[in-house]
């Protein structure tokens, strides 16, 4: 293995063997998903039309404000011990341990997300092959949640109130993804095919793989300076 | 005088910029209040009545100039913030920053304009329609930048925090826009476009145009006059603010 790709590899082991550590802040996202989903049926009521129909738009938000929880230990704890500036000074692209620690935080993240969406979805009602869509445009939407997300966290870092902050500079950049992934389910229980929002989530997580270590490592950056 | 060659660079120096644009403030103010009493003039007295909307129409004149300087103030905004980021200009932060606010009163403008077209035109405030709803966006956006300038204390670092937020806010805006257009829209087709002739009176067209001639002036005097109270606000230990007749 080179050098780059080992160096990424341990980051990434790292950061999964302290999630393991200290489980009970890994597994607050995935929870938190599962409350807000059960929450909507006590609000608007548990007619079973209606619940199907908003199904796809309550789970992909509650799957966006899930993930907005995590981001703010995204660099937080890399930041105040110090490890942060190590990797910046490192031979290795900085931008490679970057997208290390955002695939990490994914794979801790966002890859719970998907797999409780399953279940979530059959309390709204959703059929099997519905079921299937959600999960592949979770699979390819929410790791762009994650790499947009992780410039609003590299932004915020050591920034008074960054938590709440970081919601309002992430949450508008999050529009095109919820829009292609929400509609891709939706596309799916229209019966009209779900093939060109999934391509659309494809092409957002190709741009953003691209784009989004580059910024989140400028505004590193400027927060260590 | 002779073939003098000015050294623009000399410009992006706050000390240097101070004076010069003090200086063209008063121009800018005053073009863009007779530019706005002209295009007012022309949009609520000399352009004829709309045969289906009435007179409910005439709020386009402030509308669609808010519309696109909202827009075009934050095109201008991530322009001056990549400036600064490449070569490290401290005057192209501090124009990023004074751009903003106003950007963000175009956008809310345009926001609440068209809410109170959209009621008599529509019978409702608010429609989910991609216009609308990109305009929100774009909106909260130049909130979002607002906020984050305001929270770090460091004006160096807020400046480029800022300015990498606003590039990734442009590159994204495109993508919003036809993410959001998804949806089937009400709203009624571009009513001027570049590529076909204009599907309105002349009069109309001519007190749009004049309307955000005027948008324009204005918010270069604004920001001029806003980057000047940033620079004097900064640089207030330096020894020439302090000599300056009005820091006296």
């Amino acid at each position: 293995m080179s050098p780059v790709l080992a160096a990424a590899a341990g980051v990434v082991r790292r950061d999964l063997l302290l999630a393991m550590r200290r489980k009970s802040e890994a597994l607050a996202p995935v929870l938190f998903f599962v409350v807000v989903a059960s929450l909507f049926p006590l609000g608007i009521g548990p007619e079973p039309d209606l619940l199907r129909r908003i199904g796809p738009g309550v789970l992909w938000v509650g799957a966006l404000l899930a993930t907005l929880l995590g981001l703010g230990r995204l660099f937080a704890a890399d930041h105040d011990d110090g490890t942060l500036e190590q990797m910046a000074l490192s031979p290795e692209p900085f931008a490679v341990l970057v997208l290390a620690k955002v695939a990490a935080h994914w794979l801790i993240a966002g890859l719970p997300l998907v797999a409780a969406a399953p279940v979530l979805a059959l309390q709204y009602g959703l059929p099997a092959d519905t079921i299937a869509v959600l999960v592949a445009s979770l699979v390819l939407g929410t790791p762009v949640l994650s790499l947009v997300g992780a410039i609003g966290a590299a932004l915020t870092l050591g920034v008074r109130g960054g938590g709440l902050l970081v919601a309002l500079l992430v949450l508008p950049l999050y529009v095109p993804a919820l829009v292609f992934g929400a509609g891709a389910v939706d596309a799916n229980l229209a019966g009209t095919g779900a093939e060109a929002q999934l391509s659309l989530l494809g092409a957002c997580l190709a741009i953003s793989a691209f784009f989004a270590p580059w910024a989140t490592t400028a505004a590193l950056r400027i927060a260590l300076e | 005088m002779g073939n003098r060659i000015v050294n623009w660079f000399r410009f992006s120096s706050p000390q240097a910029f101070y004076a010069p644009a003090g200086k063209m403030i008063p121009w800018f103010a005053a073009a863009a209040a007779i530019l706005a009493a002209l295009g007012l003039y022309i949009g609520l007295f000399a352009a004829p009545t709309d045969f289906q909307q009435g007179d409910a129409y005439r709020i386009i004149f402030v509308h669609v100039p808010a519309s696109w300087m909202s827009m075009f103030a934050y095109v201008v905004m991530a322009a001056w913030a990549g400036v600064g980021l490449v070569f490290n200009a401290r005057l192209s932060g501090m124009m990023a920053s004074a751009l903003a606010p106003t950007g963000a009163l175009f956008a809310f403008l345009s926001l609440w304009t068209g809410a109170l077209w959209g009621k008599p035109t529509w019978g409702t405030y608010w429609v989910w329609d991609a216009r609308l709803t990109s305009e929100l966006v774009l909106f909260f956006l130049y909130v979002g930048f607002l906020a984050l300038q305001a929270a770090i204390d460091d004006p160096r670092r807020a400046d480029k925090a800022g300015a990498v937020l606003a590039l990734v806010g442009v590159v994204n805006i495109p993508i919003i826009y036809f993410s959001v257009q998804w949806w089937n829209t009400l709203h009624q087709g571009a009513s001027v476009s570049v590529t076909r002739a204009p599907s309105m009176a002349a009069t109309m067209f001519t007190g749009m145009i004049v309307m955000v001639l005027a948008f324009w002036m204005y918010a270069i005097a604004v920001s001029l006059a806003r980057v000047r109270a940033i620079i004097l606000e900064r640089e207030r230990r330096a020894a020439w603010v302090r000599e300056l007749p009005e820091a006296a």
